[in-house]
């Protein structure tokens, strides 16, 4: 896709064409049609929602990136999208990470089964 | 820094060194706009980990609408094409058809808030406010956090409007519109992970 953008005009191709913002627009709109469709018609088997969701937003969110705001191996874009892929790793790190650590944090520390009372009458 | 760019575009003569500058205002911005996406990662990091922490109160299959949300995305999602196709219209130069293109664009996104504006209305009317739990307080600044970025989106639009029909679309007008749209479309990124994490999740 990037390299049809880089012929059709010179340093304007940062800036893309009608052809794929429309596409762009369209694939985003299925995609988006698929998250709800999966969660509300109650087609799609409960265990295999979460993952479907997750992965048409992912779907999305690349579509979304390289056709409106033009990422790419273009020079022009190439430290653009060194920076977000720098970002996309922190991200990563930083939600999977306290997603992690307070996930241990309540299984480890927090007894389900106590009371104040309970607590109190341990001592 | 600049020299790579500048050797693989040498064909623009003259034009070269307005391009180079306004490349480096839309880079410096990229680099804005990926520190307000650590921002959105902490957020949505704290909402995740605070997901189920209904202290009693209402959750989130109880309080979304999904066809409401449905609407909200729609809106968003519409007014991003818009403003792409904005940007297409400056670089044929038609200034009339960027500023009916930017126009919708506002108007979707106002469309957009109010939207957003009358669901946090109906959720704390209802007593799910953000202190009824920590599921609910996170929600609403993870959400809250998104609108008031569209609402200086918004800001930033009509801000831009004016100046388009005063100057025209000179080399300043056209550098801010790039990342007024960078801006934009970033925003409907942090919606398809606000509408699938925050409100189908929640639904689940």
């Amino acid at each position: 896709m990037s390299d049809h953008m880089m012929h059709d005009g010179g340093h304007d191709a940062a800036h893309g064409s009608l052809t794929s913002y429309a596409v762009g627009f369209l694939l985003s709109l299925l995609l988006t049609a698929g998250s709800f469709g999966a969660v509300m018609s109650g087609a799609v088997p409960h265990a295999m929602i979460l993952p479907a969701i997750v992965v048409l937003a992912v779907t999305q969110l690349l579509v979304q990136l390289i056709l409106f705001l033009h990422l790419g191996s273009a020079p022009d874009q190439r430290s653009n999208t060194v920076i977000f892929l720098l970002t996309g790793m922190l991200i990563v790190i930083i939600v999977a990470g306290s997603l992690w650590v307070m996930h241990n944090a309540n299984v480890n520390m927090m007894p389900m089964q106590m009371s104040v009372e309970r607590a109190l009458a341990k001592n | 820094m600049n020299s790579p760019v500048s050797t693989l575009h040498g064909g623009h003569g003259g034009h070269e060194h307005g391009h180079d500058a306004g490349a480096n205002t839309v880079l410096g911005f990229w680099i804005y706009l990926m520190s307000d996406c650590l921002i959105f990662a902490i957020l949505f990091a704290t909402f995740g980990v605070l997901s189920t922490s209904y202290a009693g109160g209402p959750s989130g299959r109880e309080l979304f609408d999904l066809p409401y949300v449905a609407g909200e995305t729609l809106l968003l999602l519409v007014s991003s094409f818009t403003f792409g196709v904005a940007m297409l219209s400056m670089q044929a130069r038609r200034t009339d058809n960027v500023i009916i293109l930017l126009l919708v664009t506002f108007l979707l996104g106002t469309g957009f808030i109010w939207m957003e504006v009358h669901e946090f209305a109906h959720l704390i009317a209802e007593g799910a406010g953000p202190d009824r739990s920590a599921f609910l307080s996170a929600y609403f600044v993870l959400v809250g956090t998104h609108g008031l970025h569209v609402t200086v989106g918004l800001l930033w639009l009509a801000v831009m409007m004016h100046q388009i029909a005063r100057y025209g679309l000179d080399g300043i007008v056209r550098r801010r519109l790039s990342c007024l749209s960078l801006f934009w479309h970033f925003l409907d990124l942090v919606w398809i992970c606000v509408f699938t994490f925050v409100y189908l999740r929640g639904v689940l």
